[in-house]
């Protein structure tokens, strides 16, 4: 026999409007009217403002030493949102990592909730009931482990119209954990959209030093999932395509995988100085492919957005931000029982011991255990 | 002598164990160019080339596993990993691997490694950034656990842990990495690993600690009344431990506490109790203290200082054992 090609692929990539705001209507028009209504562009375009908003204020809250370390989501928007607004609210799971803010929003999750995670707080993941969502993920690259297990149940209980969601970025895919999840989810055939932001760095590592594919999307072809690329800084694309990634899954029981093509405008991280090691050349190219430049541009040229209406929300999502902070700050201080009652459904002696009298020593713990002179009672 | 931080104490250790071998080699996320997210590793890609300082993937199992691999056929591998909340992906390379080959080949295979691992709560960081898991490790068998807390100490271990034929794990307390400059010889030197110090001397009572722990004793210390006297050690190496330098102190005050920021149960203040019974016992005047992390997750930010032990919580600790 002869050496054959035995096997063969491809990677699309998908783009709707693109940096200039010009509009692809083979793509983004469906039976004569976009895949995306004016008022739903709105408040698209609305819920991203409001995010880097969010952003803004959570930035100053650190420098003015009011919050922990925060990772900004600034020019990352669309992924987020418009893979949110793709999946079914109470329905589908939401598996991210922390910078996926709106998406986590829109499924349900009051934003203070994410502000008081960065402000050091559990009660910032304490998920309200009914928000299907699990909190922010700090160990990079294990999360998307446990989207594959939620979908799995979904299947185990014949839940057909059901999906999970994870997000990660183009770093965590080096992790061991990000191929065990895709092999889980493809082998046991479960419905998950692996979403991933690839933004192109994971802190100073550019994605040449992290993977040698020069896209995310080929990880893939291994795991024999159908994959897409989409332009990451496009709300129509990433919404068609996580739109279509859902069906599909649901359809065919089966993980999608879909590489978001973004950048991070701002730092890794408070903590990051992004000026140290990428250039600001490349950070100009993609200002200009700033989510929210485009997205305002296409509504304009629609007539459903002007200077007025722009004014408007950001009064709007100055109001919006200051209320979520006010309620993030007008939150109690956690007392120091909030340390161990979680622990476990019931906590045992020892950790109701070191609770009730925050001491580990033995004698501090038991004032009167045999032989204590009298006069240490109230040491 | 270099008024130095224990950055850069720990910097110039790896510059001068760089240049006197080339086959030490940094490997680790963003240790590159941007010199490590603590900015431990600053300017050594710079100094000396991409291909000495190694920026991985995102893999801690990989940076481990590949470290292994170095060591193994010859190299000086000088992995690190970022904080110690994410040494969980590389535990079966350390434990697995790296612990174990000596023994499991009878000698024939060696790893010759150092793990720098920022350790330690108290900065503010986000969850899983606070941690103090060394007793996992020592608990672990074929591996050296080395924890200073000076500049100068810093330096000392680490090129003797550089040195060291076996594999060594090099806790950084990250609380302290910024938190003062003490002078610091230029020229090399060593410290030897399983060596403990005695920071201040006492006959009342013996404190033994490590890490960051180290200051916060201190100022419990110079809360006691003045006609206390504590000896204080800082283990400096955990494992192995000084047992003699704790057993010749314990002899001669009769009392002891032993103070650690990870949870108490199994954690290394049961050894080190163990370890003075075993070796004290008639000379003991008052059970050992232990004052400690709580049993429990590490709390984030906002509960960060009621967990960890504190000059206040230590005190008391050492005030109880006195009066037992
Ligand atoms: C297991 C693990 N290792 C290291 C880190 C430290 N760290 C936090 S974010 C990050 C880079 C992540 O890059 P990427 O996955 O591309 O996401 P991005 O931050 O770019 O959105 C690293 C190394 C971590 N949080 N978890
Ligand atoms: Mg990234």
């Amino acid at each position: 026999m002869p050496k054959n090609t035995v096997y063969e692929t491809d990677i699309e990539f998908l783009s709707i409007l693109d940096e200039d705001a010009q509009f692809d209507e083979s793509l983004g028009i469906e039976d004569g009217e976009p895949i995306l209504s004016d008022e739903q562009v709105v408040y698209l375009y609305e819920q991203m403002w409001i995010g880097r908003q969010l952003d803004e204020i959570a930035f100053k809250l650190q420098r003015s030493g009011r919050m922990g370390t925060y990772p900004q989501n600034k020019g990352q928007e669309a992924n987020a949102a418009g893979s949110g607004f793709a999946m079914k609210k109470g329905t589908d799971w939401v598996v991210p990592c922390y910078r996926e803010n709106i998406a986590m929003n829109l499924h349900g999750l009051p934003y203070h909730y994410i502000l008081l995670h960065w402000m050091g707080d559990e009660r910032g993941n304490q998920i309200p009931e009914g928000v299907l969502c699990t909190p922010i993920s700090v160990p990079i690259g294990t999360h998307m482990l446990h989207a594959a297990g939620i979908a799995w149940s979904f299947k185990l209980r014949g839940e057909k119209d059901r999906c999970a969601i994870t997000y990660f970025g183009d770093g965590a895919t080096s992790e061991g954990d990000f191929h065990g999840a895709m092999n889980f989810a493809s082998t046991l055939s479960v419905p998950v959209v692996f979403y991933c932001q690839n933004n192109q760095w994971a802190i100073s590592v550019p994605r040449e030093q992290q993977m040698a594919s020069p896209t995310v999307a080929q990880k893939a072809i291994a795991y024999e999932m159908p994959r897409i690329m989409v332009d990451g800084n496009d709300i129509f694309a990433v919404y068609k395509a996580t739109r279509d990634a859902r069906k599909y899954c649901v359809e065919n029981q089966t993980p999608y995988f879909i590489e978001g093509v973004t950048y991070r405008l701002g730092d890794h991280t408070t903590a990051d100085d992004a000026r140290r090691y990428r250039s600001e050349e490349e950070l100009q190219q993609w200002m200009a492919k700033d989510p929210l430049i485009r997205t305002r541009k296409y509504l304009e040229s629609r007539d459903a957005w002007n200077d007025e209406r722009q004014l408007e929300l950001e009064t709007h999502a100055r109001k919006v931000v200051d209320e979520i902070v006010n309620e993030a700050n007008s939150i109690a201080e956690p007392t120091t029982s909030e340390i161990f009652d979680s622990m476990f459904a019931e906590i045992d002696d020892d950790l109701r011991i070191q609770r009730d009298t925050m001491r580990t020593s033995s004698i501090g713990q038991n004032p009167e255990q045999a032989g204590l002179k009298a006069q240490t009672q109230n040491a | 002598m270099a008024n130095l931080t224990l950055v850069q104490a720990i910097n110039l250790a790896l510059v001068q164990e760089m240049e006197a071998d080339e086959s030490v080699v940094l490997l680790g996320e963003d240790v590159g160019l941007n010199g490590g997210v603590f900015r431990v590793t600053e300017g050594l890609a710079q100094r000396f080339g991409d291909h000495r300082v190694q920026n991985t993937p995102l893999d801690e199992s990989g940076i481990l596993g590949a470290a292994v691999g170095l060591a193994i056929a010859g190299m000086k591998p000088v992995p690190e990993i970022q904080f110690e909340g994410f040494l969980g992906p590389a535990y079966d390379q350390i434990v697995n691997h790296a612990a174990r080959f000596r023994n499991r080949t009878r000698g024939a295979i060696t790893i010759p490694m150092t793990l720098r691992v920022p350790v330690g709560g108290g900065i503010h960081a986000p969850e899983l950034h606070s941690d103090s898991p060394e007793a996992i490790y020592t608990h672990s068998p074929g591996l050296k656990i080395v924890m200073p807390c000076t500049p100068y100490d810093a330096k000392g271990l680490l090129i003797s842990a550089i040195r060291d034929p076996d594999p060594v794990i090099f806790f950084e307390p990250k609380r302290v990495y910024r938190a003062y400059r003490e002078e610091v010889p230029e020229d090399e030197y060593t410290i030897p690993i399983g060596q403990a110090k005695v920071v201040s001397e006492g006959d009342d009572l013996t404190v033994v600690t490590w890490g960051a722990s180290v200051f916060q004793c201190l100022e419990a210390l110079d809360g006691l009344p003045e006609d206390v006297s504590v000896e204080l050690i800082d283990l400096r190496t955990i494992d192995p431990i000084d047992t003699d330098t704790i057993a010749a102190s314990v002899e001669k005050t009769g009392r002891c506490v032993v103070v650690h920021e990870a949870p108490m149960t199994a954690g290394l203040g049961a050894e080190i109790s163990a370890r003075v019974q075993e070796r004290c016992f008639l000379h003991l005047q008052a059970p050992v203290q232990r004052v400690t992390g709580f049993d429990t997750i590490m709390p984030y930010y906002k509960l960060e200082l009621e967990y960890m032990p504190d000059a206040n919580r230590i005190g008391k600790g050492i005030r109880e054992c006195l009066a037992y």
